[in-house]
C-alpha cells in the first residue's frame, strides 16, 4: 500500500486554502435572479388571502409565486433512497404555514433590494390557529400539524398524520420488565437533547438554469445530487429526466444538506420563467428553518447484576420531528440499535418510540443520526448505574463492551460484531488520559475541580441492504485514468480517499488518476455521501472496478502480446507474460498495435515479454472493440460499525460553575484509516461538535414557538478557545468487508462528548445534568442544590 | 459615491452606493475568496485587512475604505500557497469554505505578534470560527509554519 | 437589511452636529450593530476624518477619541499599566481581534448597551464623555441620560490612584457576558460596577463603608470585608432573567464575581 493509510494531502486542498472561486455562489454568474421567501411569522396559520400584486409590480421584480403556483402533489426533501421512509408531507408552498419561517410566498428579481422591497409589499391574511409546541402534548393532541388528506406514508412506520405520529414502534427481546426486577442494581432516568444546527459554514444555497435542451441545470450545495434530482422531478411535478444535478465543492454539510432544503426556491423560479435564478440562505434562514437534530427525550432504565454486567435495557425516546416529516421515522431508530448494541451481555431489551409532529422548524439529519441522542442517554444512564454500584465507569465498560465476534444487541445490521477493538480502544484511552489517577477527580485549589468522564460509541458503515455507491474507472489514451464518482466530497476528502484506494488497486500514482464530482447526466449513480456509507460502499465500488479495470487491462495486453490473458501480470505499468506458465506463445509482442512499444529494449533485455500501459491505453483508441472501462455498483448487506472510546477531562469553577473541557482523548476503530490525516480531523472535529452539543449549543423557543437562538450571536458554536486539548488515536481492526479493511468514521466520532462530559462534570461535582447543554448555571445551580441536601441531611 | 481605494495593490476609482458593506463590494470587485458565514459578525470568514488591520469585511461600509489599502486572500496568492500547504499537510482545510478569513487573520496575527504561543494564537484567531476541524488541526498547522519559518530565518543567518 | 440614503464624511463636528439633528439622521461608529439593524438611515455621519481615533495621554487624563477602536484601546499599554490589565480583560472576550477592529469606544459607550464590558469598566474609573454641546459629563450620568442629538467626541479617563479589577462571567469564552464585574478603589473610594445583570451596568457605592481601607486590614478580617460586601451587593444589585442565564443565577454570580474581583484588588497597588 503505497497511498492508503497515509497522510495524503487533499487533491483539491491547495485550490481550497488558496481561496479559489468553487463554490456555489461563486460559479453562478452574476445575471442570476435573487430567489427569496416570505416567512410565516406564526406557527400554525392558513393563508387567509395573500395579494401580491403591489409586490408583482415592484421595478425588478420577475415572479412572486404563492400557494396557488405551486404543483399540488406532496412530497418529501428527505434525501432518502426510494421510497423514501419519510412522509410525503410538503408541497413548495401550502396554504397551512406549520411553524415559525414555513414559506409563505417565493419572490425573485433582478436585484436583492427589489426583492426586499416587494416581500414587504405582499399583504396576508393569516387566520392564525394554536400551535403545538410541547412534544409531550403532540401525539393524539386534537390541534393536527398535518389534518390534509393526501398526507401519505410511503412505507409503513408507524404514522399516523390524524395523530401527529410521524413514527411509532415497540421492539422488544425477552422480557425486560422481569429482567430489571431481578437485576442487583437498576436506574431509570430521562436524558433530553436540543435541536442542534449543524451551522456548516456555507448556508444552504442553490443556482438553476435551463439549458440548450431545455432542461433544468441545477448546481447546489448538497450532500445528494441523485436524491435531489428525484425531489424536484416529485416538487415539480416533471419528469426527473429534465433534471440535471452538479455539486461543486461544498462548505460543509454534517447531514444539512441530506435534505434538499433549499433547491425547490430556485428550481420553481427557473422552471417557470426560464431565467437563472438563485437562492442563498441567510444565517438566520439557516437556523430557522433548515435541518437540524431531532431533540430527543430519552428514557432509559438500565440494570445489572452483581458483577456489574448489564443484562436489561429498557429505552423509550420521544422525538421531535417538528412541521416536516424529514428523516424523523429513521433518525429515531439510531437511538436504540445504536446504544443498546454497546452492552453485548445484554439478555432482554424493550426499544419504543415515538416521533411527534409539532409547530416547530423541522428536523433533519446531522452527524450522528439519532445515535448520538441515544448514546448519550444511555451511555449516561450506564454512567449512573455504576456509581450506583461503585463501580470504576471504565470497569463497567470493559467487562460489557462489544467485542469481536461477540453480539450485538438490537443491531440488526450485524448480529455479532464483525471486526472490533473497543476492548483496545479502551485501555489506550485510559493510558493516554491517565485514567486511574485522575478518577473521579482532583481538586486543583482556588475552587476549581477536575473531573473526568468516559463514554463508548458506535455508529454504522452505510445503511444495511440500502445504500448503493458507485465508480466508473477508465483508462484514458494517456495512460491516466478517470474515476467517476456519484458520491459528495463536502470538504470531508472522499474525492481524495477514493483516488488513494484506486492508486494502490492500480499500482499507479494519484497524480495519474482524475476523479471528478457529481453530475447527474454523468456520474454513476450513489445515494450520495451519509449514513458514514462513503469510505465503506464507494470505496467497496471503486476496488472492484479496479480490479474490473485490471482485468480489461491485462486482456487487452494479453491479446496484444498473443498469450492467454490468465497468463499475464500487471504492475501499473506493464503488462507482462508469465515465463514460468508456458513458454510456447508468441515472441513479437513489440509489433502489436503497429506501433513501437516504449520499454522495448528494456523489455528485451530483462528477457520477458511486456508492453506498457501506455501502449494498451494507445491500442485502447485505434482499432480495438474492448471497452477499457468499467463501473461497480455496490451496497452491502451488512453495516458494520466502527467503533471509539471518549474520555473527557473537564475543569469546573465550583462557584460560577463554569465548566471546560480541558482535554479530551479519543480512540477510534475505523478498521483501515485510508487517509491517517483526513481520519485524524474528522475525529477532532466531530468531537469538537461534540463538545458543543454538551456544553454551549442551546435553542429556546418563545412560547408563539419563535427560534430566539437565530444567528451565530445567540446559537453559540464553540470557538477555539473554547475547546481544550483534543488528542486522538486509533486502534484499528480489520473489517473483512471493507475496502482495504475499512469502516466509517465520519458520523462515529460525534457520539462521545456528550455521555463523557456530562460523566466528567458528574465525577468533578457530584452534580448529573441530564438536560443538554451544560451550562455553568446548571452546574453551579446543581451544586447548590446538593450542598443544601447535605447540610440538610446533616442536620 | 465615487472612491478611490487600494485593492491588493491597484489603486482603483470605484462608484458605489452609501449603504453598500465591503464584503458585497469585494466579491462584485470579483475577489470571491472573501465569504460571508453570518449577518451578526461573528464568524470571521469575511476578514480582509484594511491597512494591514484584519477586519469583517462585512461590517464595514465600502465607502469607508476611501484612501485605504485593502487586501483579500486574491492579493496574497504566494503566502497563501505558503502557510496553506501546512494548512493542508494536516487535513486540516477540509470544506475550505473559512480558509480565507482565517489564513487572513493568521497573516495579521504573524504581522502583530511574531512568535505567537498557542494561548496567544487561539486568543487571535477566536474570532474565527470553523465546525469542521475542531480547531486543533489548524493550530497544528501554525506551530509548524513557525517552526519552518523560524528555521528559514535561522538558515539565512 | 440597513438603509442609507447619504453619507457624509464631516469635516468638523460642528457639521456632524447640525447633520445630526435630523432624526432620521445617524453618527456612525464601527457599524457591528448599526449594520444589523433595518431601518433607513437619511445621513449617515462618518467622524472618522476628525483624527478623533487615538488614545493621547495627558498629564493628568487619558483622552480617547470615539472612533478609536476596542483593539486600539485592549493593545494600549499606558491604559493597560493605568488599569492592572483590566483594559484587556474587558476587551479581550468581545467576539474576535476582527470585530474589535471595528467596534469603536465612542460606538459602546454612547449605545449604552445592557451587556456592555466596556461600560462596566468605564464606569468604574474616574470616567467622563465630552459631548460637543453638553461638555464634559460624567459618565455615572451620561448612562442614564436620555439619548439626545448630541455629538459624543472623546471618552476621559482622569488618572485619579485606581486600583482596578475586571472580571466576566460568560457561557463560552467569546460569548457576551452573563454578568460583569468591576471593582475599583478610585481615590480611596470603593466602587463596583456589575453589568450585564442583564440590564444596564449600574454602580454599588460602599455606603456601609464594608470596604474602607479594607487593603489595610490583616488577611482574614479583609476576607471578611470583602464577603461582607458581596452579599451586600448580591442582595442590593437587581438582576434579571433573558437567554443566557436567570435571575438567581446572576445574583450568585454577583457575590462570587463581586468577592473575586475585591480579592484581586486587595493585592494591588494605586496606580496613577
Amino acid at each position: 500500500m503505497k497511498y492508503v493509510n497515509q497522510p495524503i494531502r487533499k487533491t483539491d486542498a491547495m485550490a481550497l486554502v488558496t481561496g479559489k472561486p468553487v463554490y456555489t455562489d461563486d460559479l453562478a454568474p452574476k445575471d442570476c435572479l435573487i430567489v427569496k421567501v416570505l416567512r410565516s411569522p406564526y406557527a400554525n396559520a392558513w393563508v387567509e388571502e395573500i395579494k401580491t400584486g403591489n409586490a408583482a409590480q415592484t421595478s425588478g421584480i420577475v415572479c412572486v409565486l404563492t400557494y396557488k403556483d405551486v404543483p399540488k402533489k406532496r412530497f418529501t426533501l428527505a434525501g432518502q433512497t426510494y421510497p423514501e421512509l419519510s412522509p410525503y408531507d410538503r408541497l413548495i408552498l401550502d396554504r397551512h404555514l406549520r411553524f415559525v419561517g414555513d414559506a409563505v410566498a417565493i419572490v425573485a428579481g433582478e436585484t436583492e433590494q427589489a426583492v426586499d422591497k416587494a416581500l414587504k409589499r405582499i399583504k396576508v391574511k393569516y387566520r392564525v390557529e394554536a400551535p403545538v409546541l410541547d412534544i409531550h402534548k403532540a401525539k393524539d393532541n386534537p390541534i393536527l400539524v398535518h389534518p390534509e388528506d393526501d398526507w401519505e406514508a410511503k412505507v409503513p412506520v408507524g404514522a399516523d398524520n390524524k395523530r401527529n405520529l410521524c413514527a411509532s414502534n415497540i421492539e422488544e427481546k425477552g422480557d425486560v420488565d422481569a429482567l430489571l426486577a431481578s437485576c442487583r442494581y437498576t436506574v431509570d432516568y430521562t436524558y433530553r437533547t436540543r435541536p442542534n444546527q449543524q451551522t456548516m459554514m456555507e448556508t444552504f444555497r442553490t443556482y438553476c438554469h435551463i439549458d440548450h435542451f431545455g432542461r433544468l441545470n441545477v448546481m447546489s450545495s448538497t450532500q445528494i445530487p441523485f436524491h435531489v434530482k428525484r425531489i424536484l422531478g416529485n416538487a415539480l411535478d416533471i419528469p426527473a429526466s429534465k433534471i440535471r444535478v452538479v455539486k461543486p465543492r461544498i462548505g460543509g454539510g454534517f447531514g444539512a444538506k441530506q435534505t434538499a432544503v433549499c433547491e425547490i426556491y430556485p428550481a420553481i423560479v427557473t422552471w417557470l420563467t426560464k431565467r437563472p435564478s438563485k437562492i442563498v440562505y441567510s444565517r438566520y434562514e439557516s437556523m430557522i428553518c433548515s435541518s437540524p437534530r431531532h431533540e430527543m427525550e430519552i428514557r432509559v432504565r438500565a440494570g445489572a447484576d452483581e458483577n456489574g454486567i448489564v443484562k436489561a435495557l429498557d429505552v423509550y425516546t420521544l422525538s421531535n420531528g417538528g412541521a416536516y416529516g424529514e428523516h424523523s421515522p429513521t433518525t429515531v431508530g439510531l437511538s436504540g440499535h445504536k446504544s443498546i448494541a454497546l452492552y453485548r451481555h445484554t439478555e432482554a431489551y424493550r426499544f419504543a418510540y415515538d416521533v411527534v409532529y409539532t409547530n416547530v422548524q423541522a428536523s433533519g439529519a446531522y452527524r450522528g443520526y439519532g445515535a448520538t441522542q441515544g448514546i448519550y442517554a444511555v451511555e449516561s444512564a450506564v454512567n449512573e448505574l455504576a456509581a450506583k454500584m461503585g463501580m470504576d465507569p471504565v470497569k463497567i465498560r470493559e467487562l460489557n463492551m462489544p467485542m469481536e465476534g461477540e453480539p450485538l444487541p438490537a443491531y440488526g445490521d450485524c448480529p455479532t460484531a464483525p471486526s472490533c477493538s473497543m476492548d483496545r480502544c479502551l485501555a489506550k484511552a485510559k493510558e493516554m488520559m491517565d485514567w486511574d489517577a485522575k478518577y473521579p477527580f482532583r481538586d486543583m485549589g482556588n475552587g476549581k475541580v477536575r473531573g473526568v468522564g468516559v463514554a463508548m460509541g458506535m455508529q454504522g458503515s452505510s445503511i444495511a441492504g440500502v445504500d448503493v455507491g458507485s465508480a466508473e474507472l477508465k483508462l484514458n489514451e494517456d495512460g491516466s485514468y478517470t474515476l467517476g464518482l456519484g458520491c459528495t466530497d463536502m470538504g470531508t476528502g472522499c474525492d481524495t480517499i477514493l483516488v488513494q484506494m484506486a492508486a494502490d488497486c492500480l499500482d499507479t500514482k494519484m497524480e495519474n488518476i482524475v476523479a471528478f464530482g457529481v453530475d447527474t447526466d454523468i456520474s454513476p449513480y450513489d445515494s450520495g455521501s451519509y449514513a458514514s456509507a462513503t469510505t465503506y460502499t464507494t470505496g467497496n465500488a471503486v476496488v472492484q472496478a479496479c480490479a474490473d479495470l485490471r482485468e480489461k487491462i491485462c486482456g487487452l495486453g494479453a491479446s496484444m502480446l498473443g498469450v492467454d490473458a490468465d497468463k499475464v501480470d500487471f504492475d501499473g505499468e506493464y503488462v507482462s507474460y508469465r515465463e514460468t506458465a508456458d513458454s510456447e506463445t508468441s515472441d513479437n509482442c513489440e509489433v502489436v498495435g503497429g506501433r513501437e512499444a516504449a520499454g522495448k529494449n528494456e523489455a528485451e533485455d530483462s528477457g520477458t515479454k511486456r508492453v506498457s500501459l501506455k501502449d494498451i491505453a494507445i491500442k485502447g483508441t485505434c482499432g480495438n472493440s474492448r471497452e477499457l472501462q468499467v463501473t461497480r455498483t455496490y451496497s452491502s448487506p451488512i453495516s458494520p460499525p466502527p467503533f471509539m472510546v471518549g474520555m473527557a477531562e473537564v475543569e469546573v469553577d465550583k462557584e460560577t460553575g463554569k465548566t471546560q473541557v480541558v482535554d479530551y482523548v479519543a480512540v477510534v476503530d475505523c478498521g483501515t484509516p485510508i487517509n491517517t490525516n483526513l481520519a485524524r480531523v474528522q475525529t477532532e472535529g466531530g468531537i469538537a461538535q461534540g463538545i458543543g452539543m454538551a456544553l454551549y449549543e442551546d435553542v429556546q423557543y418563545s412560547d408563539k414557538g419563535v427560534i430566539r437562538n437565530n444567528s451565530f450571536m445567540q446559537y453559540k458554536i464553540p470557538s477555539r478557545q473554547d475547546i481544550g486539548d483534543i488528542r486522538v488515536e486509533f486502534e484499528c481492526s480489520y473489517e473483512e468487508s471493507g475496502p482495504f479493511g475499512a469502516k466509517s468514521i465520519g458520523e462515529l466520532v460525534i457520539d462521545t462528548p456528550c455521555p463523557a462530559v456530562a460523566d466528567a462534570v458528574y465525577n468533578a461535582t457530584g452534580v448529573r445534568v441530564r438536560e443538554l447543554p451544560i451550562t455553568p448555571e446548571k452546574v453551579a445551580m446543581g451544586i447548590l442544590k446538593k450542598e443544601a441536601g447535605e447540610q440538610e441531611s446533616n442536620a | 459615491m465615487k472612491i478611490s481605494f487600494w485593492l491588493n495593490g491597484v489603486y482603483r476609482h470605484e462608484e458605489v452606493e452609501p449603504d453598500v458593506m465591503l464584503l458585497d463590494f469585494l466579491r462584485d470587485k470579483g475577489c470571491l475568496s472573501v465569504k460571508r458565514g453570518c449577518e451578526t459578525a461573528n464568524c470571521g470568514l469575511c476578514t480582509v485587512l484594511v491597512n494591514d488591520k484584519p477586519v469583517l469585511s462585512c461590517s464595514v461600509l465600502a465607502v469607508r475604505v476611501e484612501g485605504r489599502k485593502v487586501v483579500t486572500m486574491e492579493g496574497m496568492q504566494r503566502e497563501a500557497q505558503e502557510f496553506g500547504s501546512f494548512l493542508a499537510d494536516e487535513g486540516a482545510e477540509q470544506c475550505g469554505f473559512c480558509n480565507p478569513g482565517f489564513i487572513m487573520n493568521v497573516f495579521a496575527m504573524l504581522k502583530e505578534i511574531k512568535n505567537p504561543d498557542e494561548e496567544q494564537i487561539k486568543e487571535y484567531l477566536a474570532g474565527n470560527l470553523c465546525r469542521c476541524s475542531g480547531f486543533v488541526g489548524q493550530t497544528r498547522s501554525i506551530l509548524k509554519f513557525l517552526r519552518y519559518k523560524k528555521a528559514q530565518e535561522g538558515g539565512a543567518e | 437589511m440597513l438603509k442609507i440614503r447619504s453619507y457624509e464624511k464631516v469635516k468638523s463636528v460642528a457639521e456632524a452636529y447640525e447633520l445630526n439633528q435630523k432624526k432620521t439622521a445617524c453618527v456612525l461608529g464601527g457599524m457591528v450593530w448599526l449594520k444589523m439593524s433595518s431601518r433607513t438611515v437619511s445621513t449617515a455621519i462618518d467622524l472618522s476624518g476628525l483624527g478623533l481615533d487615538t488614545v493621547q495621554e495627558l498629564e493628568d487624563e487619558f483622552v480617547i477619541g470615539c472612533m478609536t477602536p476596542l483593539r486600539d484601546i485592549e493593545t494600549d499599554e499606558r491604559l493597560n499599566d493605568y488599569t492592572h490589565g483590566a483594559v484587556k480583560e474587558c476587551l479581550r472576550h468581545i467576539v474576535g481581534v476582527q470585530f474589535r477592529n471595528c467596534a469603536t469606544i465612542g460606538g459602546s459607550i454612547y449605545s449604552r448597551f445592557g451587556f456592555s464590558d466596556v461600560l462596566t469598566l468605564f464606569l468604574a474609573m474616574d470616567t467622563y464623555v465630552e459631548l460637543y454641546k453638553a461638555g464634559r459629563v460624567p459618565l455615572h450620568e451620561f448612562v442614564n441620560m436620555e439619548k439626545d442629538r448630541d455629538i459624543l467626541m472623546n471618552v476621559i479617563i482622569k488618572k485619579t490612584p485606581l486600583a482596578i479589577a475586571y472580571l466576566s462571567q460568560r457561557n463560552s469564552e467569546t460569548d457576551f457576558p452573563v454578568l460583569t464585574c468591576a471593582a475599583a478603589y478610585v481615590n480611596g473610594e470603593a466602587r463596583t460596577v456589575i453589568g450585564a445583570r442583564p440590564a444596564r451596568a449600574m454602580i454599588i457605592e460602599d455606603k456601609k463603608q464594608l470596604l474602607k481601607d479594607f487593603r489595610d486590614m490583616g488577611k482574614k478580617k479583609r476576607s471578611e470585608a470583602i464577603l461582607s460586601f458581596a452579599d451586600y451587593a448580591a442582595g442590593h444589585v437587581p438582576t434579571g432573567s433573558n437567554m443566557r442565564a436567570s435571575q438567581e443565577y446572576r445574583s450568585l454570580l454577583v457575590r462570587v464575581l463581586t468577592k473575586r474581583a475585591w480579592e484581586a484588588v486587595g493585592g494591588m497597588k494605586d496606580e496613577d
